[in-house]
């Protein structure tokens, strides 16, 4: 009898031993995507929270290797509370505006719309999602600045002149505006999946449409509006774009503080401080969507 | 050792650590400044090319037009690294340029830390022959030759302007107090900027003789807080804080505002535009920046550094640039080029225009704290980040 060759004794033994342990496949299969995960993406944050605890020479810019809590000291002051603060309203907000476009838009999407309108509206408002966010924004200074279309059209309308660009209303309509598909695609497959049944069984119990809106659908399409807001107020959260393009003289969030502690300052240990501020707030927050039942939803 | 931190002892870290800076910035300052690099060997003649050049730059400081005939000419293909702000390039410059860096185009705000961080070094400013025809003011400048040592070659520079709508404005503007008057109130426009801060600085100098400012980048604490009073009372006034030239642009072209500081860029783009505005340097004078090509300490292609040196300050390069960025180039001779590319284009960047107007251009340098004065009591740089955080929000 011919030896098989070595390679194929190798494979086979492999192939004989991935068989016998699951363990093992289940190991080799995982490894990858945990490996990306923990290294990448854990490693990372972890350098970026000592970071926060080093500091920067003031005269030639290199990072100095030395444990102190200055960063700290300097977040909790006046100033960078009142961004936080600021950065919170700014993100409850435009999760609350978003919700309520969401939801008469989702049910008509999921419940009165046919197949055909719902595909078209769907379409509809996903379409800007595919649109580079730059072009939006731009597209809206059009829109708000002084003598823009908003402007212009109001005035046609006899109402006076309306100017808000540069102003923190400017920069809440355009959040609204930006991330409201976050907010009606998860409400929409909450409201999807309520079964017509619940409905007609409290219309069949004597309940008009304003009482079961109240007490049958809006109970069960929160988990889908809890998960929507997650990504509302997080994408706020973290944005610095339109502020800096929008926004007027009071409309710094907590992004622009660290982007020009980057960029500017190119102080890396405060704005590490900085950027663990959003990581706090989300995960009270994701503590407090999961016991709402959101991630059910997603 | 373990620790355990109470607020206490956190607050008492804190002043250690400010103690021991403050100790060892005055242990320097009374030591008197030292380039580290300051007798490095200088090159006495520019040998052969190493095929290869490294660049640190602003955007706009590499466009092909220079570059390919460049390459072709030297044989050093180019590399570019872009920095966003002068602290980036300083940073990117670290341990001389990190044996990978030649050359930075650093501006004024940045070259005090470059030559005192041992990044840069000397160069020998016989080998590029155009520095003869440069602007007598920029051969030898303070802020990158230090005791008869060259480091680096200047490039170009520009003023920040007062730039305002001449359909507001009758008669031009005078003085920088036109962004502190209620009377725009909402229609002003400033950059976003720490370095801001020396503007509002400069205006001081002679609004409030009595603070005794002499330089807007070397303020003490109180010269310094009366400047950051001014910004925030103007803060009210300002419809916006604009970080990109495009929005100061588009806020002249809605007429969302009527007065600003800008860089003359602007107020090209939007004359060109037909849009009725006007610049000035009002009567305080202003501040501006000027850019050096500085030479990496541990630059790995010297040679291709220096040919780079002398290519980019010929006056046709220095034409090129000039029109390109919207600024002045050091060349003197550069003028004529300018206007072959663009009718009118010397007279545009003030190319052709005399000493005085230079000298009205307080250019842009690092705030630190030993300052001029022999003593460490100014404002460093960091604080002003600080400073201008808290004034614009």
């Amino acid at each position: 009898m011919r030896p098989a060759p070595a390679g194929a004794g190798l494979s086979k033994a492999l192939a004989r031993t991935l068989w016998r342990r699951p363990w093992l496949r289940a190991l080799l299969t995982l490894s990858p995507p945990l490996a990306w995960f923990v290294v990448i993406y854990l490693a990372s944050l972890l350098v970026m929270l000592l970071t926060a605890f080093w500091t920067v020479n003031p005269f030639t810019n290199t990072l100095e290797h030395t444990f102190s809590t200055a960063n700290f000291t300097q977040l909790f002051t006046g100033t960078y509370l009142a961004i936080i603060l600021r950065t919170v309203v700014m993100a409850a907000a435009v999760t609350v505006t978003d919700a309520i476009v969401a939801l008469p838009f989702a049910y008509f999407m999921a419940r009165v719309a046919t197949a055909r309108t719902q595909r078209l509206l769907f379409t509809a408002i996903m379409l800007p999602l595919w649109a580079s966010y730059l072009a939006k924004v731009f597209a809206w200074i059009v829109i708000l600045q002084k003598g823009g279309v908003l402007s212009w059209s109001v005035q046609k309308l006899g109402l006076g002149a309306v100017n808000i660009g540069y102003t923190n209303t400017a920069m809440w309509i355009v959040f609204c505006y930006i991330w409201l598909p976050f907010m009606v695609v998860p409400v929409f497959s909450a409201i999807d999946r309520i079964p017509n049944s619940l409905l007609e069984a409290s219309g069949d119990l004597g309940a008009r449409n304003w009482r079961t809106l109240r007490s049958v659908l809006l109970p069960l399409a929160l988990p889908g509006i809890v998960a929507g807001s997650i990504f509302t107020f997080s994408l706020t959260l973290g944005d610095f774009i339109t502020p800096l393009l929008i926004g007027g003289t009071n409309s710094q969030l907590i992004g622009n503080v660290i982007y020009s502690n980057l960029g500017t300052a190119n102080n890396l240990p405060f704005a590490a401080t900085l950027a663990i501020v959003p990581i706090v707030i989300m995960i009270v927050y994701l503590t407090g969507a999961r016991a709402l039942g959101a991630f059910e939803a997603l | 050792m373990r620790y355990r931190f109470s607020p206490v002892t956190a607050l008492a870290a804190t002043l250690a650590l400010s103690v021991t800076v403050a100790l060892c910035v005055g242990i320097s300052a009374a030591s008197g400044l030292k380039a580290p690099e300051a007798n490095a060997p200088i090159a006495k003649s520019v040998g052969k090319g190493e095929g290869a050049l490294n660049l640190i730059a602003w955007e706009g400081y590499a466009q092909n037009e220079w570059v390919k005939p460049f390459e072709k000419n030297t044989g050093c293909q180019v590399n570019v690294k872009y920095a966003g702000s002068s602290s980036e390039m300083v940073s990117l410059m670290a341990n001389g340029g990190g044996h990978q860096y030649d050359l930075v185009s650093a501006s004024g705000d940045a070259d005090l830390r470059l030559i005192y961080g041992g990044d840069v070094r000397p160069i020998n400013i016989k080998l590029i022959p155009s520095w003869p025809e440069f602007h007598s003011f920029l051969k030898s400048p303070a802020f990158n030759t230090i005791a008869g040592k060259h480091y680096g070659v200047s490039y170009e520079f520009g003023p920040n302007v007062l730039l305002y709508s001449t359909k507001a404005f009758k008669t031009a503007p005078t003085s920088w107090s036109v962004l502190y008057s209620k009377k725009y109130a909402g229609r002003i426009t400033v950059p976003d900027n720490p370095i801001q801060i020396a503007d509002a600085a400069l205006y001081l100098e002679s609004a409030k003789p009595s603070l005794k400012i002499t330089d807007p980048y070397e303020l003490t604490q109180p010269q310094f807080n009366a400047a950051v009073a001014l910004l925030k009372s103007e803060h009210p006034l300002v419809k916006k804080y604009w970080d990109l030239a495009s929005q100061e642009i588009s806020l002249f072209q809605s007429k969302t505002t009527v007065v600003g500081a800008a860089w003359p860029y602007q107020t090209n783009t939007l004359k060109a535009d037909k849009v009725a505005v006007a610049d000035t340097i009002p009567s305080q004078g202003a501040t501006g920046w000027a850019d050096t090509w500085m030479l990496a300490t541990n630059a790995p292609h010297p040679n291709c550094a220096y040919k780079w040196m002398q290519w980019v300050t010929t006056p046709k390069v220095q034409a090129e640039e000039a029109l390109y960025f919207g600024e002045t180039p050091a060349n003197a001779d550069a003028c004529s080029y300018m206007n072959k590319i663009a009718k009118g284009g010397c007279a545009a960047y003030h190319a052709n225009a005399p000493l005085s107007y230079y000298n009205t251009i307080k250019f842009w340098k690092t705030p630190l704290a030993q300052c001029g004065n022999g003593k460490s009591d100014c404002v460093p740089f960091q604080d002003w980040v600080t400073a201008w955080t808290q004034i614009t929000s």
